[in-house]
């Protein structure tokens, strides 16, 4: 006899959710400055970036491949529009955001036909791509910074400026996370790029276009990539050549604790916004616990390590207990 | 057995381009550079590219060919490749910006023995790596400077924190080791410093921290940031969060990064030195050794150019040093005109 | 070997022979040689050939486990925290007032610690990727790196110990001697043994290995505590180089490492590759960097080089092999033909 789903079977990443709330009351108890209106507001203004490249990674991991390339595509995309900006102070923000987006695409572009059409592995392609975008961030800014005096007020307002009340930066973000959860959920190519990730070969002979999918992924990953670019110079009011190095593996990180599976196929915008968020969280709040900061970053390990393994922990429970029931 | 040959076919093929190349080594001769190198600390940093530069013009002005190198990755690890390579193309001197002040010794020693003279600049290297340093400026004045500079701003009472670069950093250690013994003095009493926070000279971590400080100590008056990012960032926050005026920013800082937060107020003054200056010395300090004018001796002396007459002396850390000069202040009255410069 | 007796039906070509991975890297090696002594009268020199492998060699012992790794399937990007615990842990320890040839056991120890967590956590949480758990324990070996040290230097080691990684023995460095040993020895034990094949089998498959009888959990044990092993011998090079430690030592090793696994035709899906590979790939990046540092190219150049090699190899290969891959798959031979392509 069929049952319909608990709430606790069908919301996957329980566990996480449950964990953040105890970190949450943890550390408030320890500074009572976390949870004011003040603060979230920071926490969200500092976790937009990284989840709007967390949605775009997520794509990628749907499809089994990674992108190790995204903090240099951000540099450069941010140093471009940066630069642009100084040499053209009355060019619209709007269009330094496209410009930024279109040198994302053309990023996002090339390691797509690299890897779904000359079959490089992923992590070759993109690790090679990091190296190559960050070298010519370099030679494009002639090592030189582009600085806050340098940057137009309407280009800093991207980041800073806010709508009712909101931080313009966030809500972009906001909205790209609804618009991917109705793309990945509810659209036949984003149920594709799950079934492409799940099993590639059963997905091909289906006749799903594996290969515009893959390209398709890693276009809007450059594409996000570069707009989080523009967004961070903004947010900043600086652009320098080693902007956002290693910050790939924030993001991978945000990704993989919310559940999606780095072998493809698996994963779900809920988790997504529970990973991204807790990495926001420990960021926000690791200065404010008054810790000694050599122990900042043990601390911040142990809570990932808890994170995901408390999340395993309920899934166990839960399967144990799906289980138990079907016996019957 | 194809398997085999094939393997036997690679080891003759390695043996044959070993062989080759063994050939090659004993027929060449080795010309030994004249050239001058300077190692800073990473690349795409404007303040380093300056120092480089005028490290460039005064090794050219002497009649030498000079180096710039600089690794990809702020690591001790990097900059050791790099002095092997200078150490292969046999140079006469190499300036180092030292990203670790013990790490580089056994190479730097090596390169001692090869001939080479080695002095440091800006960021020491322990002084049995090194013949002496060029230091921008004093340390000791650099932490009392930025003291009294949070003394003024704070009106004489209240918190102060400090936001600094690494933890590992030794020139930033060394400066706020002088800023914590100077806070002990009575005049300094009411002065309260509340947190050392590390924002490891990456932008989006020094944002974090600063609002830390911001949301963990609301009474505090002044942020002392003696590092061009956390300075910077610092000052964004205060922008943002609209705070000039309540909380003041002081510290070291590139007079572009700083110029919209020194024009708005968030940042009343704060300090640096020219590290095209402080290049230009170390040219001269590393042909005066090469030539043999000095032997980073206390109390040698020599001529740099047109920035005078040097002598050298006894540096805090048990070495040597030559001193570029005290440190210099940026405030709204001449910012705009070095905001173009570094 | 198996693989290669059943092509019995495909004529061995030139094409097919001189087309494997090995064989493009072992070019690419000597056209860099070649490359390197036009462009810089300073490279052919003894001194060169052995200063060289000491700047690069004390990442390439872990380039060994890691090989293994990834033939799993793995990943391990805790590698450079863990090389950074050992050294600070041996460093704290000799100034403590233990003997140096103790520290120096130490250090091997807590690496292969680090290890044998690493394993643990991916053998008792299979849910968990080795992604997440490689890189939760590089945050926090790191950390605890960093709890001990805080923002100190520590070493002082006695002078026999700068001749680990400076010194020679005939005129081979002593760093190239430990190496070669260790590539011997893992080469051995992934191509010659039993323990070697099971790895390829999990990285082909993992539950049908496990279905086999393969004790999947011990060998991702064994191979991550090689793994932490490795990252030990690593600490006790680097240290000797440094003449010191801190806590912030071997940062972004672990993705040199990878690409020097990944360039060696390793392929990350697993159940692919040979040691040979990225032996040959260490030494190509390795005397790539030198080569081009000895005519002062920019740090930022050099980064578009190395990334371009990286694609361009993978490329040619990948275009040699690409018509193979459209021709049709007939029935009959369309097994013998997938295996073809492994291996």
């Amino acid at each position: 006899m069929k049952r319909a789903a608990t709430f606790s079977e069908n919301f996957r990443e329980l566990g996480l959710l449950v964990f953040i709330v105890i970190l949450c009351a943890a550390f408030q108890i320890r500074n009572h400055n976390f949870l004011t209106l003040s603060n979230i507001r920071d926490l969200l203004a500092d976790t937009a970036i990284l989840g709007i490249l967390s949605v775009g990674m997520m794509m990628v991991l749907l499809t089994a491949g990674i992108d190790l390339s995204i903090g240099a595509t951000l540099a450069l995309a941010g140093m471009v529009s940066a630069l642009t900006v100084f040499a053209i102070p009355t060019i619209s923000p709007a269009l330094s955001l496209l410009e930024g987006i279109a040198i994302g695409v053309a990023a996002g572009a090339l390691i797509g036909l690299l890897i779904s059409r000359f079959n490089v592995l992923p992590i070759i392609a993109t690790l090679g791509f990091m190296n190559i975008l960050r070298g010519i961030t370099y030679v494009v800014s002639g090592g030189a910074w582009v600085s806050s005096y340098q940057m137009s007020d309407g280009f800093k307002s991207l980041a800073s400026g806010t709508v009712l009340g909101v931080r313009g930066l966030v809500l972009i973000a906001v909205v790209i996370f609804v618009i991917f959860a109705y793309f990945i959920n509810h659209t036949r190519t984003g149920r594709q790029i799950y079934a492409v990730g799940s099993n590639a070969a059963a997905a091909d002979i289906s006749g799903i276009p594996r290969r515009r999918i893959i390209l398709l992924v890693y276009v809007i990953m450059g594409a996000l990539a570069g707009l989080a670019g523009v967004l961070w110079v903004a947010k900043f009011a600086s652009a320098q050549g080693d902007t956002a190095t290693g910050y790939e593996l924030s993001v991978i990180a945000a990704t993989v604790l919310g559940g999606v599976s780095i072998s493809g196929g698996s994963g779900k915008v809920s988790g997504l916004i529970l990973g991204t968020i807790l990495l926001g969280i420990l960021n926000n709040a690791l200065p404010l616990i008054n810790v000694s900061p050599f122990w900042q970053q043990a601390i911040q390990g142990v809570v990932i390590l808890a994170a995901v393994l408390t999340n395993v922990i309920v899934k166990r429970n839960n399967q144990r207990i799906a289980l138990r029931r079907r016996a019957i | 057995m194809r398997r085999e040959f094939s393997r036997i076919v690679r080891i003759v093929g390695f043996v044959a381009v070993a062989l080759t190349v063994i050939g090659f080594m004993a027929a060449c001769a080795k010309p030994v550079s004249k050239d001058y190198a300077i190692v800073f600390k990473n690349t795409g940093n404007p303040y380093g590219d300056k120092q480089m530069s005028g490290f460039k013009a005064g090794i050219e002005e002497q009649g030498f060919k000079a180096i710039l190198q600089a690794p990809a990755q702020p690591t001790a690890e990097a900059q050791i490749q790099i002095i092997e390579s200078l150490i292969s193309q046999k140079v006469a001197a190499i300036c180092i910006v030292g990203n670790d002040f013990d790490a580089l010794q056994p190479v730097l020693t090596k390169a001692k023995t090869a001939g080479i003279k080695v002095f440091s600049l800006d960021s020491a290297v322990n002084p049995a790596s090194r013949l002496t340093h060029v230091n921008q400026a004093d340390s000791a004045k650099i932490g009392s400077t930025l003291v009294e500079a949070a003394f003024d701003m704070s009106g004489g009472a209240g918190d102060i924190a400090i936001l600094s670069a690494t933890s590992q950093a030794s020139n930033q250690n060394l400066w706020i080791d002088y800023m914590k013994k100077d806070l002990q003095d009575p005049k300094y009493a009411k002065l309260n410093l509340v947190k050392i926070a590390y924002g490891d000279d990456i932008r989006d971590k020094s944002v974090s921290e600063a609002e830390g400080l911001l949301q963990s100590f609301p009474k505090l008056k002044v942020i002392i940031a003696p590092t061009t990012v956390g300075i910077a960032a610092a000052g964004k926050v205060l922008t943002d969060k609209k705070l000039q005026g309540k909380v003041f920013l002081t510290g070291l800082g590139l007079p572009s990064e700083m110029a919209t937060y020194i024009e708005n107020g968030a940042c009343p003054y704060m300090f640096l030195w020219n590290p095209i200056d402080v290049g230009y010395l170390g040219a001269y300090t590393g042909t005066a050794l090469v030539k043999g004018t000095i032997t980073g001796a206390v109390g040698d002396k020599f001529k740099a150019g047109r920035l005078g007459d040097y002598t050298i002396t006894k540096a805090a850390d048990g070495g040597t040093e030559v001193l570029l000069g005290p440190p210099f202040k940026f405030d709204k009255t001449n910012i705009e005109d070095w905001k173009t410069v570094y | 070997m198996i693989d290669r007796t059943i092509r019995l039906d495909r004529s061995w070509s030139w094409r097919s022979f001189f087309f494997q991975w090995e064989w493009l890297l072992v070019l690419i090696f000597i056209a860099i040689n070649i490359l390197n002594s036009f462009l810089s009268p300073y490279y052919l020199d003894v001194d060169t050939f052995v200063s060289m492998p000491m700047t690069f060699l004390d990442k390439a012992f872990i380039v060994l486990p890691m090989t293994m790794v990834i033939i799993l399937g793995n990943i391990d990007i805790s590698v450079g925290s863990t090389v950074a615990l050992s050294a600070v842990v041996m460093a704290v320890s000799f100034n403590a007032g233990l003997p140096m040839p103790l520290a120096l056991v130490l250090c091997l120890v807590v690496g292969s610690v680090c290890g044998l967590i690493n394993g643990l956590l991916m053998t008792r949480f299979r849910e968990l990727s080795s992604v997440i758990v490689t890189l939760s324990t590089m945050i926090i070996y790191r950390g605890i790196a960093y709890i001990i040290l805080e923002n100190q230097a520590s070493g002082k080691f006695p002078t026999w110990y700068s001749t680990l990684g400076w010194g020679s023995v005939g005129g081979i460095p002593i760093m190239v001697i430990a190496f070669a040993v260790c590539a011997v020895v893992f080469g051995l034990l992934l191509h010659r043994t039993s323990f070697g094949r099971r790895i390829y089998a999990m990285g082909s498959n993992l539950t049908a290995s496990r279905y086999s009888g393969v004790k999947t959990g011990s060998i991702i044990i064994i191979v991550s505590v090689l793994t932490g092993l490795m990252a030990g011998v690593t600490a006790l090079f680097l240290s000797s180089r440094m003449g010191s430690t801190r806590p912030n030592v071997a940062q972004g090793y672990e993705l040199d490492v990878i690409a020097m696994v990944v360039l060696g035709g390793v392929s990350t899906a697993g159940g692919k590759g040979r040691i040979g590979g990225p032996l040959l790939a260490i030494f190509i990046i390795g005397f790539l960097n030198y080569g081009l540092g000895l005519v002062n190219i920019q740090a930022q150049d050099l980064l578009i080089v190395v990334g371009l090699l990286l694609i361009v190899s993978v490329l040619v290969l990948n275009v040699g092999f690409l018509d193979r891959k459209k021709r049709p798959v007939s029935p009959t031979r369309g097994e013998k033909e997938i295996q073809e392509e492994d291996l």
